[in-house]
């Protein structure tokens, strides 16, 4: 199973650390990652691997919101089906 | 992979467009709970609508939580009551809407709908009953929702039961005058009622549906919007293909929400109604849909065309996204809950006769318009009755859902508070109806072929 998860904000050292950091806490394997910096906006986008997650997929979601929260970021955290529902046939 | 694009794509709609599923009904069939006294009736639909819709509200809570969607509400249907409650020798059939309030209650869903009747070619004892107490159901309760067919295409227009709504109407009024007579907006008066439709407060469980159902209506006028106007300068032709494209993909998000909350629950998927429902916050507006289509503002001429166009291309669009389409299904054109309406109205340029001729084209009907509360009861018959026929004759669902509004006059606001919105009370004509009205009998329905 895999999700989506977007982060965007003001670009400063660290946060993909900080995001793969929560990743590992959680064991969810990083399969792709999009990233790039625009106007000192930092946009990435990844999709992981969420089979091995060690909490129910909730409370991730809810962790990597409040990590977002503290860090100033906007992290959506989605089910892969969404994208693949609406964007293919 | 998907591409970074859609991805972006999907979130932007759901952030800045409004996209969401407007709700998730489950339909509980409660022919099982009919009783000889009302007490047992009660208690048979009250035990029954909990125990069915215990996890309804959970488990919609999760999956907006793990596909991040916005589920905005979820709701229950049931079985019409007058059809249950026919077993019954009580008169006043009002208790049981008081424990579908409760039932609603306890489940935490925030409408549920089927205290209802369906009296298109005449009454049954129940029917009458039921009706005579939809003011006390309405005004004692906060969840539940009334509506009557009155009219089918098949069966012609039941006249005795357009004129006892047009009095219904102004009683629900009359008892809830202290609270912006709020009661009239969970009553709606049907032709051709379809028996799935998940939107309130027009949704029953049909006699034809399972024991139980999970329907889900969709909603995102704010990306129609966006999707119009991103596409800038172009022919009628390429816009019918942009806003059939973003139906397409507002739909199979609902597909996909209903085929997981039904596995979740149990319950047998029916069908997702491909619906543009609007709310009262900005960016979410019908009205601003035909107004990015290129009209100064909405009820000016060129209305009538651009909403028939956007209806169809809706359709269009969701049908293929979806396995069952059902419900209303169309764009609705609620006055009160729709940001751009509210203005079109204010400005002076939308008014009553150009709203019930948007209503030919697209679903559903005269919806939340606040009219002056000294209307008289045969007056509002006579909306009924004008806004049922071209339902009738052109074989679709319309409907009525007024407000006299106690004590208020044409230019006066009402404010009915969430999702409900604020309406500005509507000029009508006046001129008395009374002896057309006061007839009675049946209109025959009417012929299906040489159709001019």
């Amino acid at each position: 199973m895999k999700a989506v998860i977007t982060v965007v904000g003001k670009d400063v050292v660290g946060i993909i650390a900080a995001v793969s950091n929560e990743l590992v806490k959680y064991n969810v394997n990083i399969v792709d990652i999009s990233q790039s910096v625009f106007d000192d906006i930092f946009a990435m986008v990844m999709m992981v691997d969420i089979s091995g997650c060690t909490i129910p997929f909730t409370s991730f979601v809810d962790e990597l919101n409040s990590l977002g929260e503290s860090r100033g970021l906007k992290i959506h955290t989605m089910h892969e089906d969404i994208f693949n529902s609406m964007h293919k046939i | 992979m998907i591409n970074t694009k859609d991805i972006l794509e999907t979130i932007k709609m759901i952030e800045e467009e409004h996209l969401d599923i407007r709700t998730i009904t489950m339909g509980i069939s409660l022919t099982d709970c009919a009783a000889d006294s009302i007490d047992m009736l009660c208690t048979r639909v009250y035990d029954k609508i909990t125990r069915m819709a215990e996890r309804l509200v959970r488990v919609g809570e999760d999956i907006e939580h793990e596909y991040g969607i916005p589920i905005i509400n979820k709701r229950i249907s049931v079985t019409p009551i007058s059809i249950i409650a026919s077993s019954c020798r009580a008169l006043d059939f009002s208790p049981i809407a008081k424990a579908m309030d409760r039932a609603a209650e306890v489940v935490g869903v925030n409408f549920i709908g089927g205290y209802s009747a369906l009296v298109h070619k005449g009454y049954t004892n129940a029917d009458r009953n039921l009706i005579e107490s939809i003011p006390e159901a309405l005004s004692a309760t906060g969840r539940v929702c009334s509506s009557v067919n009155v009219a089918t295409t098949k069966a012609g227009i039941n006249m005795d039961a357009v004129a006892q709504m047009g009095r219904i109407i102004k009683t629900c009024a009359y008892l809830t005058k202290d609270n912006s007579s709020i009661a009239c907006a969970k009553l709606v008066v049907f032709a051709n009622v379809p028996e799935d439709n998940p939107f309130m407060a027009g949704a029953f469980h049909g006699v034809g549906e399972p024991e139980c159902v999970i329907n889900v209506g969709v909603s995102g006028p704010g990306v129609v919007r966006s999707a119009i106007e991103r596409a800038g300068e172009c022919d009628m032709s390429a816009l019918a293909e942009t806003i059939k494209k973003t139906a397409f993909k507002i739909t199979r998000m609902g597909q996909l929400v209903a085929g997981e909350a039904s596995r979740r629950l149990g319950v047998p998927f029916g069908i997702v109604d491909l619906s543009l429902a609007p709310t009262p916050a900005i960016g979410d507006s019908v009205a601003h849909i035909l107004e990015a289509m290129g009209l100064e503002c909405t009820g000016g001429h060129g209305t009538t065309a651009a909403l028939a166009m956007l209806n169809d291309a809706v359709k269009k669009g969701g049908v293929m996204a979806s396995s069952h389409v059902g419900g209303l299904s169309g764009a609705f054109i609620p006055v009160s809950e729709d940001a751009g309406m509210i203005s079109a109205v204010e400005k002076g340029v939308l008014r009553l006769d150009k709203l019930e001729a948007m209503t030919a084209v697209c679903s559903v009907g005269l919806d939340m318009i606040a009219i002056p509360g000294s209307t008289t009861a045969e007056v509002i018959s006579a909306i009924i009755a004008d806004e049922i026929s071209i339902g009738v004759v052109n074989n679709k669902t319309t409907a009525c859902r007024l407000i006299p509004a106690y004590g208020c006059e044409a230019g006066d606001r009402v404010e009915f508070g969430g999702l409900l919105g604020t309406a500005p009370v509507m000029k009508i004509e006046q001129s008395s109806p009374e002896i057309f009205i006061n007839r009675g009998g049946r209109i025959p329905a009417p012929i299906q072929s040489l159709r001019n």
